[in-house]
């Protein structure tokens, strides 16, 4: 940072002070005002300057370095001179907004060292995806897979959450803001405030609830909603009649701990950070402007995120689908897709909102789980269907064989049914033809909108918006604003769905991080648990928490009597039943159980231990007991949702598998983690710009590279592209990438090469690899995955039989940027989905229909009278691309819609192509002339399998490589310490790749930044009856085992003293092979030792034939005092 | 009044692919039937034969043993490791009078989802076909240890 006054900078640079002035007005030189008549500039802005406005190399480096002085203030003549600001930065940063990308952001900084603000406007974080029932494509319950982020978020020592707060007042510049917040009075005392919800029961007023957008009621005094974070009661002061009309206070009467606090002001709080991120998401489009949908007149018209809520089962109706106007269930439902998106007349939305096509299909599916046994007739009209995301074709395909019907129509003119329920629609169909429907229930698919008080915000922050108030970015900085140190994640930035905020999330973590690196760690606290209580002493108390996980378990199982049967067995000393056993308030809820009931093993009968036992090991240590005494009875995933048909014997089998649990958990004894000292390498796969930026982001932060490439040059892809979506030019950027990392000295770039072995797991791989034949051993803690994807190859069309057939790539460089052929061609003919979409390549590959529309604009301007024809399926010219389909439109491209099963026909004509096709809305065929045939054949993955079974990670069908959870874990892949970034994981544009780039990049510094990681506990160990017969050691995979001591004694004595087997943990995986050979559990594996298992056996049978529990043998363990707990 | 027989099959289910795999059986809502007892091990190569006999010996209808794809497996050749043993165990379960068809190692992945219910019904019809498993005390019981 640099600090001047103007007329300092001035005699410096040689100028006369009001050029300095002038620069500074008209923005060249980006400066800020600072205190005393000065202003600041970074570094780099003051680099980027001097070069573009052509100042001398020598007065720059004067400047700089009078800069890079110890701040003074004032040089030998008395004069200001440059104050280098550095040392004071701030290693705080802050989020504004508490959605999914904010809380992500916030738990990436948070994790690598740096203090946290989320500055959230309602009472509780969350943000939208709180507030939905399931999400694409798989399904999955939301606040399932929320819960345990929001509970993390909320218990994390480094992230302060403040509620019911906006931001002020913004001064200050990179590296150093110094932040006004304000904080409505909450009017409860949250360190008072249990959440018992007494006081909402006792309030008499009921208001809307914006939770549920409105379509249902709350108190006055409310909580967000049932598993808010924090979890703290709030009361609105425009509807309590107290403030309004001076008497009730009914809740301050009832309070049990006196929370209520009526006196309670708001609250201004300055914040100083370094760094903030504002992910204030996006506002839902009101439909009530178009006066055409009957929207809020007909009550059956709801909008999506209506809707959603009423699919809730924390919603208004429980989860049960039932229509506003009478409250019966609905048999036929219609969707109505791009209200409020995609259209330029009535609301200036011109752009695509990208995920409503997926979120209708999505409630269209999910709903006929919300209507037992009956029929549904489902309706999706729409424009284009824009399923453009990863595995969302397939999930596409799934709606249409489950009957939903798909109409290419736009509906208009709603009006109520006959008996003023329902709905009645026009629309044209495809033929022409105007007919009217009548529907029990309308969902209007709403698009985003920039978030409501966005203008104030960037205002504020002093940051740039576009035309439709979204924030501006780069195609190649893709979350950084127009002003240093602030940046633009989520929703705000342009509409996107979860993954794709979750990866901006972590790159803007990257970004705000190496902006304060060398404050890293100054302002966090580090997660103190409380001393563990020595538990093994006391008596097998065991506590059993049942969820019902909404209806999701509750529907099925007979969650009530599995309560009462766990109550039952023994050891058992206290059960209760959660709504959603991972919730804020349930963790509050078991460790108060834990210390009340003096429980010292606890099991959680909910969904699996995959996604959830972490949570509750961190509950168990905040609780002062040992992390690995809790079991977990997974009867959602493989119980629940796969018995629904059978609610009596899903119930039985619940019961069984929560005997199998306790059984289990008795004999679990606490574990300890071993540290592994973590290899502070990284190893980057794939050459192209992914893995440049990912390279150099990893050693911008500080982590030394081995970069990878199986070609012999570094460029990828990028090599054969012009422009990037938003227009500027690629090769300068891979010029300047490519000698960067050449530059760069923690960069070890290895070209024609490839990775022949890889052994070892998160914090300690190794690898050998081959560079044309020379073979080098390397070692890395972590790897990014960025190998890339390919342009397929056509086989239809005439493609390779006549040269004038060419794919995207090779018409941008055989003609479309070569003045000399532009100048011949009069007419070019683009075929979309060539090979996509289609049973053997059943995906969408994203970035076809922006680039055929792209190119044919660049024809359009380059000569209007050439004939540009698009023959298309759907254009999914998604989220702001939209605009590029209306400029293609207005420049009088010609787009002409075909069939999967009526393709057009080419043939070779003299002189021309002549491409046949069936105009769908003509019902004619249209015949075209044309000089070329630009095929968009897609994205094709790699041959991978060879990396992929070198790691040991999954693929899809494709070939693409999956993230380890399709929403939250984008960039993870299903091994611990490896990452994806690119279209090796689906195809994607360049900002979308470098956004998983940087995110990827920071997820190995957050990994590799640590000197030691827990390891995994769970390791094999020795016990007393090892003899050393050594049968294990043979079978080890991974060479752990050694024998220790020589043999003694005679051959069948039982115990030949001084010969035993060792474990050495660090190589030891825990996979339990030597357990399973040893025939006198000389050696077990924590955690699974034959008694624990043995014990899950017993239980798992001995209900069903008690007759044959007395046959069963009895065993001896050598681990854990337990006594015998054989149920 | 006759009973409906419920078999009650044992199944262990290694935590990278078949347990995973059965997860997302839940999560796509795949149906099948309630006869299975699902035991997460880390890798099928844990499981100690004398666990299967117990469950049998127990009376057990069925037993799985559900793991990666050869070659798939996290540890390397757990999976094979695990293979190897079962033969043992069927061997051993056809001398001691205990219909081998009882018993299946399966490879499934975590992608296997349908594969993964598809099985799990056939296996439960095969052991309702068979019947519930007679226990002979004293006879066919092993009281001892399978030192394989």
């Amino acid at each position: 940072m640099l600090i001047f006054k103007v007329g300092t900078l001035a005699k410096e640079l040689l100028v006369h002070r009001n050029t300095v002035t002038n620069w500074i007005r008209n923005g060249k030189l980006k400066a800020l005002p600072a205190p005393a008549k000065r202003y600041s500039v970074t570094k780099n802005e003051f680099i980027r300057f001097c070069k573009k406005e052509h100042i001398s190399a020598d007065a720059m480096e004067r400047v700089l370095n009078k800069g890079a002085e110890p701040a003074r203030g004032r040089n030998k003549s008395g004069e200001d001179i440059l104050i280098p600001g550095a040392d004071e930065i701030i290693g705080a940063v802050m989020v504004v907004g508490g959605g999914i990308s904010g809380i992500q952001a916030a738990m990436d900084l948070a994790d690598s060292g740096y203090y946290v603000y989320i500055v959230e406007k309602t009472a509780g974080i969350g943000g939208t995806m709180a507030q939905l029932d399931k999400t694409f494509p798989t399904n999955d319950c939301a606040s399932c897979i929320i819960l345990p982020k929001l509970v993390e978020c909320g218990r994390h020592p480094n992230i302060e959450i403040l509620t019911l707060a906006r931001v002020e007042n913004v001064q200050g510049s990179a590296g150093r803001f110094s932040i006004r917040v304000k904080k409505e009075p909450r009017y409860i005392d949250t360190d008072k405030c249990i959440a018992c919800g007494i006081c909402a029961e006792k309030c008499p007023i009921k208001v809307r609830d914006p939770f549920n957008f409105n379509i249902s009621k709350k108190k006055a005094v409310y909580i967000r909603y049932g598993q808010s974070v924090p979890l703290k009661y709030a009361i609105e002061p425009e509807a309590c009649i107290y403030f309004t009309q001076g008497k009730c206070r009914a809740c301050e009467k009832f309070c049990p701990t006196g929370a209520v606090n009526f006196s309670q002001t708001g609250e201004t709080v300055t914040l100083n950070v370094g760094a903030v991120i504002l992910a204030p998401g996006f506002k839902p489009f009101d439909p009530s402007k178009y006066d055409f949908f009957g929207y809020p007149m007909i009550r059956d018209v709801v909008t999506s995120l209506e809707y959603e809520r009423i699919l809730s089962v924390s919603g208004p109706t429980g989860g049960a689908l039932l229509r506003p106007s009478d409250h019966t269930e609905p048999r036929r439902i219609a969707w109505l897709q791009c209200v409020g998106s995609r259209n330029h007349n009535n609301c200036g939305n011109s752009y695509c909102s990208s995920v409503c096509c997926m979120s209708a299909v999505k409630q269209s599916m999910t709903s006929h789980e919300h209507i037992k046994g009956r029929d549904l007739e489902r309706t999706i009209f729409f424009i284009d269907l824009r399923s453009h995301g990863k595995e969302s074709e397939r999930y596409f395909e799934r709606a249409k064989q489950e009957n939903i019907r798909f109409v290419r129509a736009l509906p208009h003119t709603l009006e109520p049914g006959s008996d003023g329920t329902g709905v009645r629609m026009r629309y044209m169909s495809e033929q022409g033809r105007m007919l009217v429907e009548a529907f029990d229930m309308a969902v209007l698919s709403i698009g985003f909108e920039a978030p409501e008080d966005v203008l104030v915000l960037a205002r504020q922050f002093g940051i740039e918006l576009d035309t439709h108030h979204f924030a501006k970015t780069s195609c190649f900085e893709p979350v950084e604003s127009s002003r240093e140190g602030v940046y633009v994640i989520g929703a705000f930035q342009s509409p996107k769905a979860i993954p794709r905020s979750i990866v901006q999330a972590s790159a803007a973590a990257a970004s705000a991080s190496k902006l304060l690196m060398e404050k890293i760690g100054t302002l966090v606290k580090t997660r103190q648990y409380p001393e563990e209580r020595d538990c093994l002493k006391e008596p097998v108390s065991v506590g059993v928490f049942v969820c019902s996980c909404g209806v999701n378990i509750a529907g099925t199982v007979d969650v009530d009597q599995v309560v009462e049967y766990a109550a039952q067995l023994p050891y058992v000393s206290y059960v209760e039943n959660n709504l959603f056993s991972c919730s804020a308030d349930a963790q509050e809820s078991i460790v108060e159980k834990i210390h009340e009931f003096q429980l010292n093993r606890i099991v959680i009968a909910a969904c699996t231990p995959r996604t959830h036992e972490h949570m509750f090991q961190e509950t168990l240590k905040s609780a002062r007991l040992n992390g690995f005494m809790v079991e977990m009875a997974n009867i959602r995933n493989q119980n629940s949702w796969v018995h629904q048909k059978d609610s009596a014997s899903a119930t039985r089998k619940a019961k069984d598998q929560v005997r199998m649990a306790v059984a289990k958990v008795a004999h679990n004894y606490p574990l300890q983690q071993e540290r592994i000292k973590v290899v502070q390498k990284a190893l980057v796969v794939g050459g192209g710009i992914v893995g440049m930026k990912s390279a150099l982001t990893l050693s911008g932060l500080g982590v030394d590279t081995l970069l990878m490439e199986k070609s012999g040059i570094l460029g990828g892809n990028a090599l054969k592209l012009e422009t990037c979506f938003k227009g500027d030019a690629v090769a300068p950027l891979l010029e300047s990438l490519i000698s960067r990392v050449n530059q760069d000295k923690r960069i070890m770039v290895y070209k024609n090469t490839s990775l022949e072995f890889v052994s070892g797991s998160v914090g300690n791989f190794k690898g050998v690899l081959n560079s044309s034949g020379k073979k080098e051993e390397i070692h890395f803690g972590a790897a990014i995955m960025a190998t890339g994807a390919k342009e397929a190859v056509p086989d239809e069309y005439l493609y390779g039989q006549d040269k004038r057939v060419m794919t995207q790539l090779e018409f941008d460089t055989a003609v479309l940027y070569r003045p000399e052929e532009t100048a011949k061609v009069s007419s070019i003919v683009f075929i979309q989905c060539v090979g996509s979409r289609e049973p053997k390549r059943p995906y969408c590959s994203r970035i076809c229909c922006v680039h055929s529309v792209k190119a044919a604009i660049s024809l359009k301007k380059i000569r209007p009278a050439i004939n540009v024809t698009i023959l298309y399926r759907d254009m999914r010219t998604y989220g702001e691309w939209e605009a590029y389909y209306k400029i293609a439109r207005d420049l009088g491209v010609m787009f002409i819609r075909y069939e999967a099963d009526e393709k057009p026909v080419v043939k070779k004509k003299t002189g021309c192509l002549e491409i046949n096709a069936v105009d769908p809305i003509v019902r004619r065929p249209v015949r075209i002339g044309a000089d070329f045939l630009v095929l968009a054949s897609g994205v094709i993955a790699h041959d991978n399998k060879h990396l992929a079974d070198l790691f040991k990670f999954a693929v899809n069908p494709d070939g693409f490589f999956n993230g380890a959870h399709p929403k939250l874990k984008p960039v993870d892949l299903s091994v611990a310490g490896l990452f994806l970034a690119g279209i090796c994981n689906y195809p994607k544009p360049l900002d979308e790749s470098i956004e998983q780039a940087r995110a990827a990049a920071y997820k190995v510094v957050l990994l590799l930044s640590q000197d030691e990681i827990r390891s995994e506990a769970i390791k094999s160990f020795v016990t007393e009856n090892c003899d050393g017969c050594a049968l294990c050691i043979d079978v080890c995979p991974f060479n752990a085992l050694s024998m220790e001591g020589k043999r003694t004694g005679a051959k069948n004595s039982p115990a030949r003293s001084g010969s035993r087997i060792v474990t050495d943990p660090a190589l030891c995986q825990g996979c339990g092979l030597c357990a399973a050979t040893c025939p006198k559990e000389g050696i077990l594996v924590h955690g699974f030792t034959m008694k624990q298992l043995m014990a899950q056996v017993r239980a798992a049978i001995n209900e069903c034939v008690p007759e044959k529990r007395d046959l069963m043998r009895k065993e001896g363990d050598t681990r854990g005092d337990v006594d015998d707990p054989s149920l | 009044m006759t009973h409906r027989f419920e078999p009650v099959i044992i199944g262990f289910l290694c935590n990278w692919c078949s347990y995973t795999g059965a997860d997302l059986a839940g999560v796509s809502r795949l149906q099948y039937p309630p006869s299975l007892r699902p035991i997460r091990v880390m890798c099928t190569g844990m499981v100690h034969p004398d666990l299967v006999m117990a469950a049998f010996s127990g009376g057990a209808d069925g037993v799985l043993v559900l793991g990666c794809h050869p070659g798939a497996c996290h540890y390397i050749e757990g999976n094979i490791k695990a293979s190897a043993r079962a033969d043992v165990i069927s061997v051993i379960l056809r001398d001691i009078g205990i219909d081998p068809g009882r018993f299946e190692i399966k490879w499934i992945s975590s992608a296997e989802a349908s594969v993964f219910a598809r099985f799990i019904t056939d296996f439960t019809k095969r052991i309702i076909k068979l019947g519930p498993q007679q226990v002979k005390p004293g006879k066919g019981l092993i009281q001892g240890r399978t030192d394989i």
